[in-house]
């Protein structure tokens, strides 16, 4: 996908400004903060499961190349095909291949913000394949000229019902519909052809388990049965090289924190394990089973200070209790992955100069770090991000200046102390008798919005100094 | 017991009277209470802009002035923060620094998990009586783990009557520079908070720190609720401050 994380501020101001997508972000993070609350209190002992999660998720991560090559071979034991992709790029390359290879017209997809990375459906449709969406938030979008997802969970959060019931009565030319289970009823009419004319399944992955070589995908609509098992006679998972875990036993484990941090379930509807291509005597399953496994920046993070972000299991509990990402929705950010998560992701990956604002666009109050299920410690990491900034030289020459301005007079207590008394005057003086300062120069991201609420009188050390007898003598 | 006071930049300039309430405070609770007069700034700033160099020079500074102490006030959840949490992470990889560094940050204290937990102050010095709400600031809250320090404290004075609003531990918006680079997404966060202020039905938010009392409180001017009081919690418990609502009927509660 195009990166458009430069207009991140031009499009914030948009996203505030658009009623309509204020009040369907109100609703999300109600919902699912207090979904997830509930959820992770069915859990005996939620911290300790956290804690368990993390550490079989580092063992992963400590040896990757070990477990991927383990999977490689027990994937290929099974009878699946495991391809390795170094970009976003070849891996689209190499699943066109693979739709030429079947020689296939028709592609039917599950859920996959891997495939997001890719632009997939570009890349197939550009060689005369046609694609379809099948997770219904999706495909939504897809019928919406290709508008991109705005979380990774739930892509079409971002529209009301009734913006659905508009789209569906302009694309699918039938009677506008109002009621959701009859809205999904049509969207399955229009689906279900597609599922039984479909030549391959294309699919993300949760989890790669190791020691079986199988992918595990967590759904709620029943579209990924029909694309990968029936159906299609190819099934081509991709996903990230970082969502190899060791065993189903580290599997059981993130199973029981995935939909509760993400949707609040305590299990998603649907949950598949898939395990090679169909075998001689076997019941269903495709003919031909592929893993496109995607590094796409990925191998950077590992052994380095970001590290601990590959351990991320995608279930948006990040953006999901973001104050920012509540306010602004996930097309602000400008790429595949939004909120947090996504603002150490996606500078991570697509480089931090087109990706300015995306470490500061955070208040780093802290709240993504207290509901990731992994701990991953994203107001850390995303400090980390500014330093590299800074060190870059990547900050506005301003910033830079009142930051070195600042840092010089605080490292010198005889120059700070003068100038913090005037800086009280001024201060006040401008804030008038109502002690309100409502424009403030160089400071106008403030004051646009809010007063400064003015001093009153001397500072506090200079009251200090004034009662005798209580300076100290150092 | 040798109290160092770190007033906080921002308290120092903006609203001095939150240190003078904090000594009032501390020395109720038998404190003998110092402020070094070299102290300026705890370095958070430039920690949070990228520039650990600054933030590490700051660290050390403060370091000097305030290890000879037996404990470390602030009225600063963010500044107790960054001195707990993220002093220690800036001298990871000097061992020696970092032993020093790992005895300040033990006996540095925001100030109400200082009166509550260190202390365990059974009364307060001053009179304050009306009804109010608490804003959890997220440093203290997340970083330090200040929540029910200050509730305690505050139910010292059965004068005091504290109705929750709904998210109190949610982001007022402030988040430092991210204020002043952001506004607009930044008073879109703090309308949220004003909302549930305003919807707890108390017209006075009490909170400890002083980043978030300038946002709301200059959120709610400029928005034209001229009548919402917003208050430091050492204002509140030292009673250094009138009444909320504007005094009246809490005379006889006197």
């Amino acid at each position: 996908m195009q990166v458009q994380s430069m207009h991140f501020k031009a499009r914030s101001g948009q996203k505030l400004a658009d009623l309509r997508l204020q009040q369907n972000l109100k609703v999300l993070s109600q919902r699912w903060t207090v979904g997830r609350t509930n959820a992770i209190a069915e859990l005996d002992d939620f911290e300790a499961t956290r804690d368990e999660a993390v550490s079989r998720r580092d063992r992963a991560l400590a040896n990757l190349d070990v477990w991927l090559e383990r999977f490689e071979a027990q994937a290929t034991a099974r009878g699946a095909t495991v391809l390795w992709a170094e970009t976003p790029e070849e891996a689209s390359k190499l699943v066109v291949e693979i739709a030429r290879r079947h020689e296939v017209a028709k592609v039917t997809k599950s859920k996959s913000m891997v495939s997001e990375e890719m632009a997939l459906n570009r890349h197939l449709e550009a060689v005369g394949v046609k694609v379809v969406e099948t997770d219904l938030g999706e495909y939504i979008l897809q019928i919406n000229d290709n508008e991109p997802p705005s979380h990774i969970v739930a892509p079409v959060v971002h529209k009301s019902k009734d913006e659905v019931s508009d789209l569906f009565a302009r694309v699918h030319k039938r009677p506008r519909l109002t009621d959701i289970p009859q809205m999904t009823r049509e969207a399955r009419e229009f689906l279900r052809p597609e599922f039984l004319s479909s030549d391959m399944g294309v699919s993300g992955g949760n989890f790669l388990i190791a020691e079986t070589g199988s992918v595990a995908v967590f759904t709620n609509e029943g579209n990924e049965g029909m694309c990968t098992v029936l159906p299609p006679k190819v099934h081509v998972v991709v996903t990230g090289i970082e969502k190899v875990i060791p065993t189903l036993e580290d599997l059981a484990t993130m199973a029981r924190l995935l939909p509760r941090s993400a949707t609040g379930q305590s299990i998603s509807n649907y949950f598949s394990i898939l395990t090679g291509p169909r075998a001689p005597g076997e019941q269903d399953g495709p003919e031909h089973m592929y893993f496109v496994l995607v590094d796409g920046g990925r191998s950077g993070l590992l052994g380095g200070e970001f590290q601990d972000m590959l351990r991320c299991i995608r279930c948006g509990a990040c953006m999901n209790h973001c104050p920012v990402y509540q306010k602004i929705g996930g097309h602000t950010y400008g790429w595949v992955y939004p909120g947090p998560m996504g603002s150490v992701l996606t500078p991570s990956y697509v480089g931090l100069e087109k990706t300015l604002d995306l470490p500061q666009a955070a208040t780093l109050c802290g709240e993504c770090h207290v509901v990731c299920p992994m701990k991953i410690p994203l107001p850390d990491l995303l400090r980390k991000l500014r330093e590299r900034q800074f060190e870059r030289g990547l900050r506005p020459w301003r910033e830079r200046l009142g930051l070195a301005a600042w840092a010089f007079a605080a490292r010198r207590p005889a120059i700070y102390r003068p100038l913090v008394r005037i800086g009280a005057r001024v201060l006040g003086w401008m804030g008038g008798d109502a002690h309100r300062i409502s424009r403030l120069p160089g400071g106008s991201g403030w004051s646009l919005y809010r007063d400064m609420p003015a001093p009153v009188g001397p500072t506090f050390k200079e009251r200090w100094a004034k009662q005798a007898g209580r300076t100290p003598p150092r | 017991m040798k109290v160092a006071l770190f007033i906080t930049c921002l308290v120092d300039v903006m609203r001095p009277e939150i240190a003078e309430a904090s000594v009032r405070l501390l020395e109720s609770a038998g404190c003998t209470v110092e402020v070094p007069m070299t102290q300026t700034c705890c370095g958070q700033p430039g920690y949070n802009s990228g520039d650990s160099a600054a933030a590490r020079d700051l660290a050390r500074k403060f370091l000097t002035e305030f290890e000879g102490f037996d404990y470390v006030v602030m009225p600063s959840g963010s500044c107790g923060g960054m001195v707990r949490q993220h002093y220690p992470t800036l001298f990871a990889d000097d061992p020696d620094l970092r032993n020093r560094i790992d005895a300040l940050a033990q006996k540095t204290f925001e100030l109400t998990a200082f009166l509550h937990d260190v202390i365990g102050v059974s009364a307060l010095p001053g009179r304050f009586a009306g009804e109010i709400t608490y804003h959890d600031s997220c440093s203290g809250l997340r970083e330090l783990g200040v929540q029910a320090q200050p509730r305690a404290l505050l139910a010292l004075n059965p004068s005091i009557r504290l109705t929750e609003m709904k998210e109190a531990r949610a982001c007022c918006g402030f988040g430092g520079t991210f204020a002043i680079k952001y506004g607009d997404i930044s008073s879109a966060i703090v309308d949220e908070k004003i909302g549930h202020i305003h919807a707890s039905g108390a017209a006075c938010v009490v909170l400890g720190d002083l980043g978030c009392m300038l946002n709301i409180e200059g959120r709610l001017r400029r928005t034209g609720d001229n009548t919402t009081r917003v208050l430091h919690i050492a204002q509140v418990l030292a009673g250094t401050v009138s009444d909320a609502p504007p005094p009246s009927a809490t005379d006889e509660a006197r």
